[in-house]
């Protein structure tokens, strides 16, 4: 199949979305189809062979801040000649209701469109004013893919109609090697921890507990802990005879998150609810971390019930204390775990969910032309 | 005798004078009323005539949202106006300086009148801003000197402020911005 993706926001500038565009293109290039992605673009020069550059984003204040964004008859004109010489079978529009590139390109073409919305946004009393001017465009998707529920109901709140839900891929192999931080995880073992410091949520004073128990029987364990947040006030936490056990990151780059999953024996997921999906579980695992986690429903389906990860009662140190210990003193356990780990993670491997959102294509393009342009 | 028609006449010099004072300063703050409510006038006149524009059907539809939300948020700000219009301001330079905007709206029914009615709106923003700042300026002025002060001539009136937001139509480093004749950048 011959598909044209479309990104809004500029390829160059790092992003859930650009990332997102990058591995499905790949996936779906690796699965034997002809991709060809048009994006906004600082330097045309540093864009993989099959981004087309639309142009430069502009700063212009958009949603109460300032967004880099491609429109006018410029990138307009772009988005069209590269609908009218692309020939292809489907057009696929990424956060088609941003002010930028895909709306354009739902604008121009005539043919099959799936759009896919990203983002939750919160703005209904703008959306009014700017309804009327987005549904003409919008009206020619053909269907609709949401990556989150916080963005289907978004969408079926402010734009109505539905989506179908496909949430975001792990780019496995972009995990699944990688030299841990030096120095770690040493001789006396090492447990990890992903996530805002200072978002209650994500369950950091339940794994600190824990900690404090399970360091006072194993004097070198340490705690390597990555994410933003005020590192002070964390520091702060952390009880006086452990505090130079726990080292604390802050925010880390793509590069030193991945490092960072192999750098430890056993990965904490503490979180206390809220989570949907459990991204930063799915990359601990496609990093063959051994993984401890509270019984969520959603941490429950991506640990396979447990035979993929420990699961702990949600919230309880303790029990928190006895399933990191129970790995940390069997080395076996951690390789049987951390195996059936890699495999379970599988299915939210990109080429997974690329078939997913393949099938969605095989759905719309049966029996229409080739995607053409308006007039 | 003398001395007591003397002291009479210099109080009541004294209290023509500071009613002279006090008139002033309620005749400033008249001044004051009468600019910012034109201000306002302008600001409504701008705002609506960019959300024509973004539902004229004459934009490409990326360009419409920006106008109609930066629009619309100038509108819908009841305090604390400045930002959403300067937004708007930084907004309408954005899309007007997209390569090709005039262009395509050469020959398109319509599209030279709105422009037109745009410039000019834009353009009384400029002026009427002018205006009510310097009203503000002169108040405040007469209301700092010290008998002002001493006597609370201004009386419970609040003190006016100043209106600041960016609104030159020409980007920043170029000429027109000098000039008292903005125009929505070429």
């Amino acid at each position: 199949m011959r598909v044209g993706l479309v990104c809004p926001y500029s390829w160059d500038v790092p992003g859930g979305v650009q990332e997102h565009i990058r591995d499905l293109a790949e996936a779906l290039m690796d699965l034997g189809h002809e991709i060809s992605v048009i994006s906004p673009a600082d330097n045309d020069d540093l864009l993989p062979d099959y981004v087309v550059p639309a142009g430069r984003a502009v700063p212009v204040p958009y949603n109460g801040s300032v967004a880099r964004l491609a429109f006018g008859p410029l990138s307009a004109g772009r988005v069209r000649r590269w609908v009218r010489e692309g020939g292809f079978d489907l057009l696929h529009v990424h956060e088609p209701a941003a002010p930028s590139l895909s709306l354009l390109a739902c604008w121009v073409a005539d043919g099959p469109i799936v759009a896919t919305m990203h983002g939750a946004n919160p703005r209904s009393r703008m959306l009014h004013a700017m309804l009327p001017i987005l549904q003409s465009a919008l009206e020619k998707i053909n269907a609709r893919i949401a990556v989150s529920e916080a963005a289907r109901t978004t969408l079926v709140e402010h734009l109505g109609g539905d989506a179908v839900l496909i949430p975001n891929g792990v780019a496995v192999r972009r995990y699944e090697k990688a030299d841990p931080l030096p120095g770690w995880p040493g001789e006396g073992g090492a447990l990890g921890f992903l996530g805002r410091m200072d978002e209650p949520r994500k369950g950091l004073p339940v794994l600190l507990r824990a900690f404090e128990t399970l360091g006072r029987d194993r004097p070198g364990l340490r705690l390597l802990i990555a994410g933003p947040g005020d590192l002070e006030e964390a520091a702060a936490r952390v009880p006086g005879p452990l505090r130079d056990r726990v080292v604390l990151l802050g925010q880390v780059s793509d590069e030193d998150k991945i490092r960072a999953y192999h750098s430890v024996d056993v990965f904490c997921a503490p979180n206390l609810g809220g989570e949907s999906f459990g991204m930063v579980l799915a990359e601990a695992m496609a990093s063959g971390a051994p993984v401890v986690a509270s019984d969520l429903d959603a941490f429950r389906t991506v640990l396979r019930g447990g035979r993929a990860g420990e699961l702990f009662v949600t919230g309880d140190a303790g029990d928190l204390a006895r399933a990191a210990g129970r790995l940390l003193d069997d080395p076996e356990r951690r390789a049987t775990v951390s195996a059936a780990a890699s495999a379970a993670v599988r299915a939210y491997d990109w080429p997974t969910v690329a078939r997913d959102v393949l099938q969605v294509y095989e759905t719309v393009v049966s029996g229409t032309g080739l995607v053409g342009v308006e007039r | 005798m003398t001395g007591i028609f003397l002291a009479i006449a210099a109080a009541v010099l004294l209290g023509v004078y500071i009613s002279w004072r006090a008139g002033r300063i309620d005749r400033l703050h008249a001044r004051v009323d009468a600019a910012s409510a034109a201000l306002d006038a302008a600001l409504v006149r701008r705002s609506s005539v960019a959300l024509e524009f973004a539902s004229s059907g004459l934009l490409d539809p990326a360009t419409s949202v920006l106008l109609a939300g930066a629009a619309h948020d100038a509108r819908s700000a009841d305090t604390a106006r400045e930002l959403p219009e300067s937004d708007l301001t930084r907004a309408l330079r954005a899309v007007f300086s997209q390569p090709g905007c005039r262009a395509s709206l050469e020959g398109r029914e319509g599209a030279q009148e709105l422009l037109a009615e745009l410039e000019g709106a834009a353009h009384k923003v400029f002026l009427a801003r002018q205006f009510y700042n310097g009203a503000v300026a002169a108040t405040q002025a007469a209301r700092h000197r010290w008998l002002a002060r001493m006597l609370r001539l201004a009386g419970g009136a609040p003190q006016p402020e100043f209106f600041e937001i960016d609104d030159s139509l020409a980007g920043p480093g170029e000429d027109a911005q000098r000039s008292d004749m903005p125009h929505l950048a070429r």
